[in-house]
């Protein structure tokens, strides 16, 4: 990678270099909460919240912090940072609070939070490493917006909360499909936008490992 | 002074001063916003009785318009008022895992899939505590993946069905989560537990079914959900049956009929 | 009693299994599910240190943390103390700590078994499914005997899923993908309909 630049550390993770469709990273906690767009776009705040400011204080002390120490020391930076998000969300936005339930002490460990820190914050400056935490995670939250707008609009047939097709619970023609709410269609959804992303960007597309030769004598295996 | 960063001094430094601050930081955040979140929890409990009782009016304060409400300790063992516990702070569920204030159910009578209950529980009493308009009740029960919490609001004459609601469920979105349907909660009202009126005698009757509910006892069940549906069936006739609030019931009808 | 401990354990392999119903330690899930031999080791070192840690961080829980906790100290006042909102730190902490130490134990008196394990525990620290499993123990109230019951359990269907994926992939290396699905997002799809074949376990009381 050349040279970090502010735009480029801001930008790159939204669709170049996306922590979930590319890294796989960050996806533990991703997917349960996916189910309504409001509840995502809360968690998706809240990651970007986490990442910026553990990003801002490791690049702060990391010329301070031993390396035999390290990880426990960013973990515990972290861990304070989910602790106070919780604390805020609990006091100012309970109902919230309720239904993300143990996913928001479960941003500790999502390895986005984690990555960033090691991988970036402990090579650059605060501001850059701020930048760098806001970007990661936008893309974080770019793509848990997507697969809830899908989940959201097919499963319950609703954008936000408010009715787009009219299901036929409540006397209108849709007929919702459950498994959209179901935890297996979040990965569906995010595996077809791992294929579209890879189509638009062939370079991203993985070799397959166990290549199928040609049939090299076609006669015999007739 | 340069110091190595891998120094033995140097790492308990960081790593002291690291936990000072964070813990600072940490208890800070908690202690200044811990009245709001009790706050909080207590309107959301507040909201939810209220919501059953169709009292609930968005908007206006909380606390006023729980005013309304008296709760009392019940003694489900005997159906009397009690005071041995404070109903503004009892919490019958973690009440019931605490083998000195609760009893072992099983087999036959442990309908609703809770294997202990507690001895005391809290009822809501909406007007008049001596001549209530309604009676909120607390229920809860296994439904198919989890324990289903809720409350249930009779009317005053403890046989009448005021209106049901779930604020905690694990159940599937869509089939089994239409218990959170307004739609489907609306059609209790009006719906009675005991055909015959005669409280706490017996199996109480309230049931859901399949296919077209017909009569005064029977509900409509939740439609691709079976096994949701004879939770809920089983939580209702648990908790307005004898070992519930059956004999509280019977013992509340017999002096408004006194009265 | 027995078959309390029974359905919950049942329960927490299948119905509410980590990896396919909750979404947790999926990172490590997908990255170190390409092979079944690396897939079962990584499955072993989670069941050793969820059976262990869900259990200890029970007790930190129910003996410091909790409200009214510390009161077997004896100082006036202590039942009043509600430290629950240090949880997530001290959880976290309780988990480096104990892989830290199993690591070190490990090397010390089983080296057969750390040269077989040893890669993966560093990886365990940041698997969301070890502090999920300890935070659900925390949020479903249970207690001492539950949580050994309920920590084991997790990890072993924690185990079963990654296992199981691994195996498929290993056949799917063989098979004619689209090339924009071809590694992660076939995956992907594989871990759904896996997820959706777990489904069918919903419902199941002893």
């Amino acid at each position: 990678m050349s040279a970090a630049t502010p735009k480029g550390v801001l930008l790159t993770p939204l669709f170049k270099n996306n922590p979930i469709a590319l890294q796989i990273l960050g996806i533990c906690s991703a997917l349960a909460v996916t189910s309504s767009m409001s509840v995502s776009l809360v968690m998706a705040l809240a990651v970007i919240a986490v990442t910026a400011f553990s990003n801002l204080f490791v690049s702060l002390i990391r010329n301070h912090i031993p390396s035999a120490i390290r990880i426990i020391v960013q973990m515990t930076i972290i861990a304070s940072l989910v602790i106070v998000v919780d604390q805020v969300l609990k006091a100012y936005a309970y109902e919230m609070s309720k239904q993300l339930s143990v996913f928001v002490g479960l941003i500790i460990t999502n390895c986005i939070v984690m990555g960033r820190a090691e991988g970036f914050a402990m090579q650059n400056g605060p501001a850059l490493s701020f930048l760098d935490g806001i970007g990661n995670g936008l893309g974080y939250g770019l793509i848990l917006m997507v697969v809830s707008f899908f989940r959201e609009l097919l499963g319950s047939g609703s954008v936000f909360g408010f009715s787009v097709l009219a299901p036929v619970q409540d006397g209108g023609w849709y007929v919702p499909n459950g498994l959209m709410l179901l935890p297996p269609s979040a990965f569906f959804v995010i595996g077809l936008i791992i294929w579209v992303l890879r189509s638009v960007n062939p370079e991203q597309v993985e070799e397959n490992q166990f290549q199928m030769k040609e049939n090299s004598q076609p006669k015999e295996a007739v | 002074m340069a110091m190595s960063n891998n120094s033995i001094q140097k790492i308990l430094i960081v790593a002291f001063a690291l936990c000072i601050v964070c813990s600072v930081i940490v208890s800070a955040a908690a202690v200044a916003l811990r009245p709001q979140q009790q706050f909080n929890q207590e309107a959301d409990r507040k909201t939810n009785i209220l919501q059953v009782a169709d009292l609930y009016q968005p908007g206006e304060p909380i606390n006023e318009q729980f005013e309304k409400v008296t709760p009392r300790a019940v003694d489900l063992r005997s159906g009397e008022y009690t005071d041995e516990v404070n109903p503004a702070n009892y919490d019958g569920f973690s009440a019931a895992r605490d083998p000195a204030q609760s009893r072992t159910l099983s087999g036959e009578r442990d309908i609703a899939g809770l294997s202990r209950q507690e001895n005391y529980s809290v009822v809501y009493l909406v007007g008049d505590p001596q001549n209530p308009e309604k009676i909120i009740l607390p229920i809860r029960g296994q439904g198919l993946w989890g324990l289903m919490r809720g409350y249930l609001a009779l009317s005053g004459d403890g046989n009448t069905i005021e209106g049901i609601t779930f604020y905690s469920h694990s159940e599937t979105p869509g089939l089994g989560g239409e218990v959170d349907n307004p739609r489907w909660k609306s059609q209790w009202d009006g719906k009675q537990v005991y055909a015959d009126g005669e409280l706490g005698e017996g199996k109480p009757d309230i049931t859901l079914v399949k296919g077209g509910a017909s009569g005064e006892t029977e509900v409509d069940a939740l439609s691709g959900a079976t096994l949701t549906s004879k939770g809920v069936t089983n939580l209702v006739q648990f908790w307005l049956g004898e070992d519930g609030f059956g004999k509280y019931l019977a013992k509340f009808r017999d002096s408004s009929e006194g009265a | 009693m027995l078959d309390h401990y029974l359905s919950l354990f049942i329960a927490s392999v299948f119905v509410e299994n980590m990896a396919l119903a909750f979404f947790l330690g999926m990172c490590t899930f997908l990255a170190v599910s390409k092979k079944v031999s690396s897939a079962i080791g990584l499955g072993i070192a989670v069941v050793v240190v969820l059976a262990i840690t869900v259990p200890v961080n029970n007790l930190i829980l129910t003996y410091l943390l909790d409200e009214g906790a510390l009161s077997w100290t004896g100082v006036a006042g202590a039942e009043n103390i509600d430290l629950s909102f240090l949880g997530y730190l001290s959880y976290i902490g309780v988990i480096a700590a104990i892989v830290q130490i199993l690591e070190m134990f490990l090397d010390k008196y089983v080296p057969a078994l750390y040269n077989a394990l040893g890669v993966f525990l560093p990886l365990i620290t940041v698997n969301c499914a070890i502090l999920g499993a300890t935070l659900f123990m925390v949020e479903r109230n249970y207690t001492f005997g539950e949580s050994m019951v309920y920590g084991a359990g997790a990890g072993i269907g924690w185990a079963l899923a990654i296992t199981a994926l691994a195996g498929i992939r290993e056949k799917l290396k063989y098979s004619d993908v689209p090339a924009g699905l071809q590694g992660l997002g076939i995956t992907f799809i594989t871990v759904g309909l896996m997820s959706l074949g777990f489904m069918s376990f919903s419902g199941i009381q002893l």
